[in-house]
């Protein structure tokens, strides 16, 4: 009896344990579970006491926001905030359009030396017909990272050959690359370049010359296909005889419906590309990386053909140049009259959560604060055709923005919240989480 | 011909001279973030013969010497970059996974424009390093960057220490298990090649001492041990004589090594990269190892996946002595801004995001008695600001290498070459090294395209 007795108390005594344990255990779990899938919140937001820069309509202070079903419903300093509406008091703070970056491969790329991960360079020198947004991964482990700096937009682009693919403008918040998806998507075209790609590239002038020749070759015959497409297509009223997949995707840019993004980075590839482009009429044109464009500046400013740089934070592209020729080429090209879109191009890790620094760079060497501003909201959402949506703070817009306590080029200011569509984002992403459990790991050096 | 012979011998002799200099300057009223000694205002830096003679107010001018007015400006110690590869003609000796016996310091190229952009961002010395393709590879050499000489040995900063570079993970892997087909192809093979290798310098060691022991004794008639450089220098780590700084990204190979370098009473040791230092900081701190980071590199590797933009936070906060640094020609000139970034990433103060680029580095290399902050006695290595450097509005005006301006922003001319090749092609463009692993270099036939360059 005793013994029973014994085994009873006993287990009742673990089973207390087990149980408390198990509480524990679940509510850790629970917790946990919450910590790594915060979801996002959705409802109305009133943002008040804040500085708001709108970007296109000057800076209002001590103003308010007004965040429902997705959109800004107003903006300015006598708001009504609407009976339910979570408010967030900004006092001190700052709010921004959320930041657009032009030049990232955000969802293609997960980890860059294992092919596995890597989706925006599919075989092939004629691909257009690839589509950036059926491999945008929603899950990357860069899209937290990335929006939670205030980078709420981005276009992913394939890259690779003379037409990778077609890239995509995103929203960094969704599940499905549908909810994702911003509403432009644009042919990119490498143009073939004309230069020596660098000290590694050992080819004799003719060589080059004679590469050089024989690509502009091919893509000249490659557009030429592509307008004989467009003739027989208008002409049977799109029953085209077969199936053509890469001319298909090149239908709507000899149509001047879909955007060209031409990639071209050397000052000679940029004159040909702009004198390809006069040639043929291509309607719908912006040219990406422009490393150089500020030796063509005003050649650039004149075909009226808009840029995106693909990074300010670069090396000078000639041992001759001047040492902060790269940071100072955006400012310079709108100095000429161009209109410039900053992109970080940070494609190798993945830190596209750096473009305000490549836009602060921009300012710091010559350009205009409010232009580098612009070029990182606005400009971009003009160059993709989605300036009625995106790039400003303005009523009827989307919700995309953010909050700040300080100026946004700075490192020192901590964005506050972060608003796509209208949805709440949670401030936290891996590297955050990663920063919580090890500040103080537990244990520490010994384990009692 | 006689007279163009003597012009060409006065050149070289005077490009020599220069290389060695070391210059008097006065720097007046700047705001001077000295690092270890607080920011003091409207103060001056009285620099003679390349060593920073005074600190103060109202200092005044000894006769001849170059002034340079601050006002309005902030000075700060040059910025040190503990993990470069710049000024360098070769980076890996990937034949062999222990390499020990090579040395940066013989292959040092003074004329690489990328010395003066480092310049351009307030950098006055460097790590010039060997790669990461072996377990234990070359030894490097710190440099500072006395851009203009054409003497490669006048760019080594005389009395710094030796150092060595580790590697462990994938890099080391990759080229032996997986190009060679060597050992090591795991991690557990490069804890294996060290682990001998330094057996072996004990070994070495031990009889070398055994033989010196004996050849007193009267009647000895033994040969002595074969000399052999690698173990040579391997000895040399052991008996603390050369810093350990170790190429490295996970948690599991960081600690590993701590336990290799306790059990064979090696001290002196810094990690690089360490991506996943932040995971075993306390351990870190424990030994006292320092760590050597990226501000915010990642997703390059599959060893950088789980990084985080708070590691030298949580370093620096866990009491590791921490530094940041570039591996690569273009962030080295803005080492100020990736120091800035810990302010997002962890709220560091001003003094400890500068720690990060000037003394902290100066301690992991060895000379920070030296170099790293402005204090009476030290070298005059000097950055002079145009706003505060940790504000992206910063920008460097003057770079002050031993006295001598290396870097004036607006006096400079544009093209900086110290040598035209006539046949260089003016149109050469290159665009972009950055998808490189600059830690790699050397060693691309094993992989084609993997490092970017078969790319188009």
């Amino acid at each position: 009896m005793i013994f029973l007795e014994l085994i009873k108390n006993n287990f009742m005594k673990n089973f207390q344990l087990i149980s408390g344990f198990l509480t524990a255990l679940l509510c850790g779990l629970v917790f946990h579970i919450d910590a790594q899938n915060q979801k996002g919140k959705y409802g109305t937001f009133a943002l008040t006491n804040a500085t708001i820069e709108t970007i296109t309509k000057g800076t209002i202070t001590n103003g308010t926001v007004i965040i429902s079903n997705g959109k800004i419903v107003s903006v300015g300093t006598s708001v009504a905030i609407p009976q339910g509406a979570e408010v967030i008091d900004c006092k001190g703070q700052f709010v921004y359009p959320g930041m657009i970056d032009g030049a990232t491969n955000v969802g293609l790329s997960e980890i860059g030396s294992d092919p596995r991960t890597i989706d925006f360079n599919e075989l092939g020198d004629l691909v257009p017909q690839m589509k950036a947004l059926t491999a945008v991964n929603p899950n990357a482990v860069a899209i937290p990272i990335t929006r939670i700096s205030g980078v709420t937009t981005t276009l992913s682009s394939p890259s690779g050959g003379l037409f990778p693919g077609t890239a995509a403008l995103i929203n960094l918040h969704g599940y499905t690359p549908d909810q994702m998806f911003a509403g432009f998507e644009g042919v990119v075209l490498n143009f073939p370049s004309g230069g020596r790609r660098g000290f590694f590239d050992r080819r004799t002038d003719e060589e080059i010359k004679k590469a050089t020749e024989s690509a502009q070759k091919n893509l000249n015959e490659i557009w030429e296909r592509a307008v004989q497409y467009n003739k027989v297509d208008s002409a049977t009223g799109g029953k085209n005889p077969g199936y053509y997949p890469e001319m298909q995707a090149l239908l709507p840019v000899v149509r001047g419906e879909r955007v060209l993004l031409i990639e071209a980075n050397a000052a000679k590839d940029i004159t040909a590309a702009l004198k390809w482009v006069k040639e043929r009429r291509v309607a719908k044109v912006v040219l990406t990386g422009v490393a150089e464009g500020w030796r063509m500046a005003d050649q650039i400013a004149k075909a009226k053909i808009p840029v995106i740089v693909g990074g300010v934070l670069e090396l000078p592209s000639r041992e001759s140049d001047r040492y902060d020729q790269a940071y100072a080429n955006a400012g310079m090209m709108r100095k000429a009259g161009v209109k410039v879109a900053i992109g970080s191009g940070e494609t190798s890790n993945q830190n596209f959560r750096n473009l305000p620094y490549h836009a602060g760079f921009a300012v710091a060497y010559g350009m205009d604060k409010t232009e580098a501003l612009k070029a990182i909201t606005i400009v971009p959402a003009e160059i993709f055709g989605v300036a009625d949506k995106l790039g400003s703070i303005e009523e009827g817009k989307s919700a995309n923005l953010f909050v700040c306590d300080g100026d946004p080029f700075e490192n020192k200011t901590q964005i506050k919240q972060v608003f796509i569509e209208g949805w709440q984002m949670p401030m936290n992403s891996r590297q955050t989480l990663l920063y919580d459990e090890f500040l103080k790991r537990e244990p520490g050096v010994s384990k009692k | 011909m006689k007279k163009i012979f003597l012009i060409f011998v006065s050149l070289i002799c005077s490009v020599w001279v220069f290389g060695q200099d070391k210059g008097n300057v006065l720097i007046k009223n700047g705001t001077v973030l000295t690092v270890t000694k607080g920011t003091l205002t409207e103060t001056d830096v009285l620099v003679k013969d390349g060593k920073i003679a005074q600190i103060g107010k109202n200092i005044g001018a000894p006769q001849g010497v170059k002034v340079i007015d601050a006002s309005g400006l902030f000075v700060m110690p040059g910025i040190i970059d503990a993990h470069s590869h710049i000024a360098l003609d070769a980076i890996n000796e990937a034949t062999s996974p222990v390499t020990a016996e090579v040395n940066e310091g013989d292959v040092i190229n003074p004329l690489q424009i990328g010395i003066y952009r480092a310049l351009g961002g307030g950098v006055t010395a460097v790590h010039a390093m060997h790669g990461s393709a072996n377990a234990i590879g070359g030894q490097c050499e710190t440099l500072k960057l006395r851009y203009g000489t054409f003497d490669q040995d006048a760019m080594k900063m005389d009395g710094a220490p030796r150092t060595i570079k580790f590697a462990l993970g994938e890099n080391p892997t990759r080229v032996h298990g997986g190009g060679n087909n060597i050992v090591p192809r795991t991690r557990m093979g490069v804890e294996f090649v060290i682990r001998q290798a330094f057996s072996q310098a004990k070994k070495y060691s031990e009889d070398w001492d055994t033989y010196n022991k004996n050849k007193l004794v009267k009647g000895f008639r033994g040969a002595p041990p074969v000399y052999n450089l690698r173990l040579e220098t391997l000895a040399d780590i052991l008996k603390g004589n050369i810093i350990v700084h170790c190429h490295s990204y996970r948690a599991d190979e960081i600690f590993m090594l701590l336990k290799v370098c306790k059990d064979f009473g090696i001290k002196r040791l810094v990690f690089q990269h360490v991506n996943e230092g932040f995971k075993v900081a306390p351990e870190l701190a424990a030994y006292g190892a320092m760590a050597s980071v990226f501000s915010d590199w990642w997703a390059y590797k599959f060893e950088v996946y789980y990084s985080t933009s708070y590691n030298a936070a949580i370093l620096t906060k866990n009491g590791v002595t921490t530094s940041i640094n570039s591996d690569d020609a273009q962030m080295m000139r803005h080492l100020y801004n990736e120091a800035a970034k810990t302010q997002k990433y962890g709220s560091l103060s001003d003094e400890e995001a500068l720690a990060l680029i000037t003394i902290n580095p100066a301690k992991q290399l060895g000379i920070d008695a030296r170099t790293g902050s402005l204090e009476t006695g030290k070298d005059a290595d000097i950055a002079i600001f145009k706003n505060h450097p940790l504000s992206i509005y910063g920008v460097p005006q003057y770079t002050i290498v031993d006295g001598i301006v290396r870097f004036d922003r607006t006096n400079d001319p544009a093209d900086m070459r110290l040598m035209v090749d006539p046949k260089q092609n003016l149109d050469e463009v290159s665009l972009q090294d950055k998808n490189i692993d600059h830690c790699m270099d050397g060693t691309e036939f094993l992989f084609g395209d993997l490092f970017g360059t078969d790319k188009k």
